[in-house]
């Protein structure tokens, strides 16, 4: 078995404690389920001489929704299974419970929280590896070298964002919500990421992801993910898709988006998904038309690179068949388009 | 001599049929007993190797070699010895003499002298106090290589041999690892003579075994000089021999003892490095010292099943009678040889069943290549040439317009016969096995019937049950058993058969209580501990229920004649009277005459002394007379057919297997649960590998996913539903008439998926694996004229 590096761990049992151990130790380390930071510590990826651990956090989890305005507040630290089990997000954000039903399996999505599945590291077939592994190829961009092995040559790391939440959350606007000791700070969620495969989110020192915030959706809302991986349970996507369609009374699309994942550094969002749906009703020879055409838009901006494991052709062949599938799941209220 | 040719006094069972699990001749046999261990697996008791925690224990880790190919020029071990709490560093330099499973190859060693060969090959090995500091250690030890240029390719080892992987090895090239060419009749004239002739390429992509439990072995080094290791191992024996070989020291002064394992599949078979450094860690440091591998290590052990690039031409008339197969096989061997000379052989001499073809030629070539030595895997060998001759049988079916079962049907070769390349064939259910999956799987009704995109296949396979060969030539048994009984009634067996999970031991407890008719529970088993249990040669080759089997039923039937003359005696009945059966000892003609067991033990005690026994069991000559010919030649073949219903999902190119029938010949299954268990597992295998599972290495040589997330074994949610269907020969030399079921009932699911997609959607799969990748890649370049208009594939969406 791997051996984890030699650490210290800190369980407080409140946010402002555990705000005020990481801005003592700046280089500390957030441990949520673990799901994520304890392989990668095995791996020798992070070796942060101390971990906080928010498990014993009470304060950060649970799915509250408010009477009046109707947002969803999503606490950090609540379990994917939580997320995709929720009555709420069921009907309110079908698209966010579907992705966090299909991350891993279910013993992780048990220990996995909706924090640590936004916050997870980028991930690449030449990255996540063990020391000796990396070592015998001279490390990589990412972590301990120079070179890419993705890009021959190439001096940006495109790393994939493989979260399934994330293109989700963008479909659905949500906000998140960080805390430090110098107070909180809510950021778009479409605004927190960065084309960098080594780093692709703009997190502050000291920030803890607290909350998730996702806005009211109306009885036209349509959403749906759709995820592509070899087995029917425990791998990370080869492809995610989330699509949201907004529909009229009369099931005629007022708006959509689809946003695309696990292809590089950050979610993709589709070119004009709304302006292609817009005026068509659901079920209708228009309808299907337009969903091809963002199907094809999706193929053309859509270049998956071997960063992942996965024939990256293959990928790309996939990306209109997934984006179709999916929003058509979402027209009949269906999905997850999933293979098992 | 065959142990069947010593057995006592007749069976306790009478004339049991086949199939007739309910004959109240048998009391034990056929029923689905619990396994001997399996209460203590389900409830966390049972120890595995790395359970076992003895006082001053070091714990060990292995330097791995980050090249493909080079040679060591120095190894700096200084700053690592000096590291507080590490205890001995080794290298080459201390283990240098070479060794192999099969004795003719010995091209391994413990730690790698002078040279490494592929990226994982071992260099050095460090006891520690702990794994830390044992891996705190190792980045501490400075070794400097020369590069080499490296093999990845197995053609090009076919043609360069410069710098050879193995300097010195006899012959032209360096880089081959065993060549093999056998004819038998005139596959040409066949040829000729043919009304349909089909040759095409078919591959194999390689895969591993992916045991749960990673290897791991215990060292420990006497006072009195005697070294004991615990190994998760599947062949005892072999580690023995090669402990005593390696480190010179007297095979008497050895003791290896497999503990509970967890999975082995062949990838346990060979002696590896962790056993030697182990031991001889432990005779330098006088401490106990464990190793266990992590995940990634396994992978670079490997040992796992070849890739094969394989060209078959197959001669048939037009009623579908096969006259002739000509194959010509490359086989990338990976670093070492392992059992690499009879994996060349497997390749070829396993395919003649279940089908009678009066010519046959082969000629296949095993390579090395600077990768992962593969080895054997469950189906050792014939899994790919299975695949590619079944998938040309259909076809050819398809050719000459016939029924992919009947074209089986005609082909058929019987039972009592000899196959062209000399190989005895008794018993033969191959017959019924393709009644019973063409019955169960609606063939007649709904195969070529079904909508576009599902559809069924077939394949038919034959395998042993255990070898002639003994791996080393010896005229001794390959199994022995030895019985002791208790005053207690209990009876202790010690085999040396190694239970990898199969349930071997299990086997060996049904058959003493089903000899002595006492209660399963009344029979402990003592198993693979080279210092108390005669030798068996180890869990390979589908022998262990075979010969073991055999051996045990030698044994109890030895010690029953003693307590029926006792008994007998004491009655003053004649001696066919005397039956032995649920706990008792009754006259069959006077029901006031009865025992208990344990008072009919102690009566033959008093008449023989401490009561015993030992059996043993040997192979009958067997095999053709040539060079080879005993290698593949079995006492018994089982034989098995599979029909799977698949779906094809043409947009993305994913397979769905739905269902698969599995009808296997095992002969008689002595324990219904346990056959129907390898049935399962070794069409989930099969499949595993024909639809997922990859042993790839990147462009660097280096494996590219060395780990259980990156390595995808199927799931639960991946699994189909799997149908055994247990057919019953009765072999007339098996164990009750038993025959092996562990390794045969996976060859038929990777061309039985095959053809099935053929039926489905119209195109050949001839190189596996069928990822959905590789199948929409196939279906856009054959597919897209096959059939003019697939209907919406979306609906394949759920």
């Amino acid at each position: 078995m791997l051996r984890l590096p030699q650490f210290e761990t800190e369980a407080p049992t409140s946010l402002s404690q555990a705000l005020a151990l990481l801005e003592a130790n700046p280089a500390a380390m957030i441990v949520a389920g673990g799901t994520d930071l304890l392989p990668n510590m095995k791996h020798e990826l992070f070796t942060p001489r101390l971990v906080v651990s928010l498990a014993r956090v009470n304060e950060l989890r649970g799915i509250t929704q408010q009477k009046d305005s109707g947002w969803i507040t999503i606490g950090a630290m609540t379990s994917l299974e939580d997320v995709a089990a929720s009555e709420v997000l069921r009907s309110h954000a079908p698209a966010l419970a579907q992705a966090c039903g299909l991350v891993a399996g279910p013993q992780l999505r048990t220990m996995g929280t909706l924090g640590g599945n936004v916050l997870l590291d980028t991930r690449c077939q030449w990255y996540n590896q063990t020391y000796f592994w990396r070592q015998a190829l001279g490390f990589c961009l990412k972590k301990d070298g120079t070179k890419c092995h993705v890009v021959e040559g190439g001096s940006k790391c495109v790393a994939a964002a493989s979260n399934d939440s994330a293109p989700a959350l963008m479909t659905l606007r949500a906000e998140l919500v960080f805390a430090s000791v110098r107070g909180r700070r809510t950021v778009p969620i479409d605004d927190f990421w960065v084309a960098d495969g080594i780093q692709n989110k703009k997190l502050e020192p000291g920030e803890i992801l607290v909350e998730v915030r996702v806005p009211p959706t109306g009885p036209g809302h349509r959403g749906a993910y759709g995820k592509l991986r070899e087995r029917g349970s425990i791998d990370f996507p080869l492809l995610g898709v989330a699509v949201r369609i907004e529909v009229d009374a009369n099931e005629v699309v007022e708006s959509a988006d689809v946003v695309i994942t696990a292809l590089q550094a950050r979610p993709l969002r589709v070119q004009r998904a709304s302006a292609m749906l817009q005026g068509t009703k659901i079920g209708s020879s228009e309808f299907e038309d337009a969903v091809i055409a963002q199907s094809l838009q999706a193929h053309k901006q859509c270049h998956p690179m071997p960063n992942v494991p996965g024939d990256a052709d293959w990928r790309r062949a996939m990306v209109p068949v997934y984006v179709k599938r999916t929003l058509l799941a979402a027209a009949r209220r269906a999905g997850p388009v999933h293979h098992v | 001599m065959g142990a069947r040719d010593k057995h006592g006094p007749g069976a306790p069972w009478g004339d049991a049929q086949p199939g007739d699990a309910e004959n109240k001749a048998f009391q034990v046999v056929g029923r689905p007993n619990r396994k001997v261990d399996g209460l203590a697996k389900a409830t966390g008791a049972a120890v595995y190797a790395d359970d076992i925690v003895l006082p001053g224990m070091l714990h060990a880790k292995t330097l791995r070699s980050p090249h493909a190919h080079a040679l060591i020029k120095r190894i700096d071990a200084s700053k690592a010895l000096a590291l507080p709490g590490v205890h001995a560093v080794i290298t080459g330099a201390d283990m240098p003499i070479k060794y192999g499973v099969i004795p003719w190859t010995p091209d391994e060693n413990a730690l790698a002298v002078d040279k490494v060969r592929f990226i994982g090959d071992e260099v050095a090995a460090v006891a520690a106090v702990d794994e830390d500091t044992a891996n705190a250690a190792m980045k501490l030890i400075e070794v400097e290589y020369e590069l080499l240029h490296a093999y990845f390719d197995p053609h090009e080892s076919l043609v360069r041999h410069d710098p050879p992987i193995h300097p010195g090895k006899k012959g032209e090239n360096g880089n081959i690892s065993k060549h093999v060419d056998l004819a038998f009749g005139d596959v040409d004239a066949a040829a000729k003579d043919a009304d349909l002739v089909v040759e095409d390429d078919y591959s194999f992509h390689g895969t591993t075994h992916t045991p749960i439990e990673p290897h791991c072995a215990i060292g420990q080094w006497s006072a009195d000089g005697v070294l004991t290791v615990w190994s998760s191992t599947q062949i005892t024996h072999y580690v023995h021999r090669a402990l005593a070989r390696v480190l010179e020291l007297a095979p008497a002064k050895i003791r290896v003892i497999q503990p509970c394992l967890g999975g082995a599949f062949g990838g346990k078979s060979d002696p590896f490095s962790l056993e030697f450094c182990v031991a001889k860690l432990a005779m330098i440091t006088r401490r106990p010292v464990k190793m266990l591998w992590t995940r990634e290590e396994v992978f670079y052990a490997h040992r796992g099943r070849h890739p094969m690039e394989m060209h078959y031409r197959t001669s048939l008339k037009k009623d579908g009678r096969v006259t002739g197969v000509d194959a010509k096989i490359l086989i990338d061997g990976g670093s070492y040889s392992s059992f690499g000379l009879v994996t060349a052989y497997y390749a070829g001499q396993l395919l003649t069943g279940p089908y009678d073809f009066p010519s046959y030629r082969f000629d296949s070539t095993r390579v090395f290549t600077n990768k992962p030595p593969c080895g054997p895997k469950r189906g050792h060998g014939s899994v790919q040439p299975r695949f590619a001759f079944e998938v040309q049988l259909d076809q050819a079916a398809e050719k000459l317009g016939l029924d992919p079962i009947e074209i089986r049907r005609k082909n058929f070769q019987g039972a009592n016969t000899l196959t062209v390349n000399g190989q005895r064939i008794t018993s033969n259910g191959f017959a019924t096995c393709l009644d019973e999956v063409e019955r169960a799987s609606a063939w007649r009704d709904r195969r070529g019937k079904l909508p576009f995109g599902r559809g069924l296949g077939v394949a038919g396979s034959m395998y042993i049950s255990g070898t002639n060969y003994p791996v080393y030539p010896n005229k001794m048994p390959q199994a022995g058993v030895q019985l002791k009984v208790d005053r207690s009634g209990l009876v202790t067996v010690f085999t040396g058969g190694n239970d990898i999970g199969q349930g071997s031991n299990s086997v060996v407890a049904y058959i003493v209580a089903e000899e002595l008719g006492i209660p399963v529970d009344n029979v402990r088993v003592v198993a693979a501990d080279t210092d108390l249990c005669p030798v068996d040669l180890g869990a390979y080759s589908s022998r262990v229920t075979f010969m073991v089997g055999n051996a045990t039923i030698d044994a109890a039937r030895k010690l029953r004649a003693q307590i029926v003359t006792a008994v007998a005696k004491s009655w003053q009945v004649e001696e066919r009277r005397v039956r032995l059966i649920a706990g008792a000892v009754i006259d069959v003609e006077d029901v006031t005459k009865s025992l208990t067991s344990v008072e009919a033990f102690h009566l033959a005690e008093e008449m023989y002394d401490t009561l015993g026994s030992t059996g043993a069991y040997n192979t009958p000559t067997l095999g053709g007379d040539y060079r080879g010919g005993t290698i593949g030649a079995s006492p018994a073949y089982s034989f098995t057919a599979h029909v799977v219903e698949l779906s094809v999902d043409v947009e993305t190119g994913r397979i769905t297997i739905h269902n698969v029938w599995i009808a296997h010949d095992c002969g008689r299954a002595l324990n219904p649960m346990l056959v129907a268990g390898q049935m399962e597992g070794s069409a989930y295998m099969g499949a595993a590998e024909a639809l997922m599972e990859v042993q790839e290495l990147n462009r660097f040589g280096l494996h590219a996913g060395p780990s259980l997330l990156d390595y995808r074994i199927p799931t639960a949610v991946d699994t189909p539903e799997l149908r055994a269907l247990i057919v019953e020969s009765l072999d007339p030399e098996g164990p009750y008439g038993a025959k092996e079921a562990g390794e045969g009932p996976l060859h038929p699911v990777l061309p039985a998926i095959s053809n099935a997609v053929f039926d489905a959607i119209g195109i050949r799969l001839k190189h596996l694996p069928f990822t959905p990748a590789r199948v929409l890649k196939a279906w856009n370049e054959q597919g897209a004229h096959a059939e003019v208009a697939a209907p919406d594939a979306s609906a394949g969406a759920r």
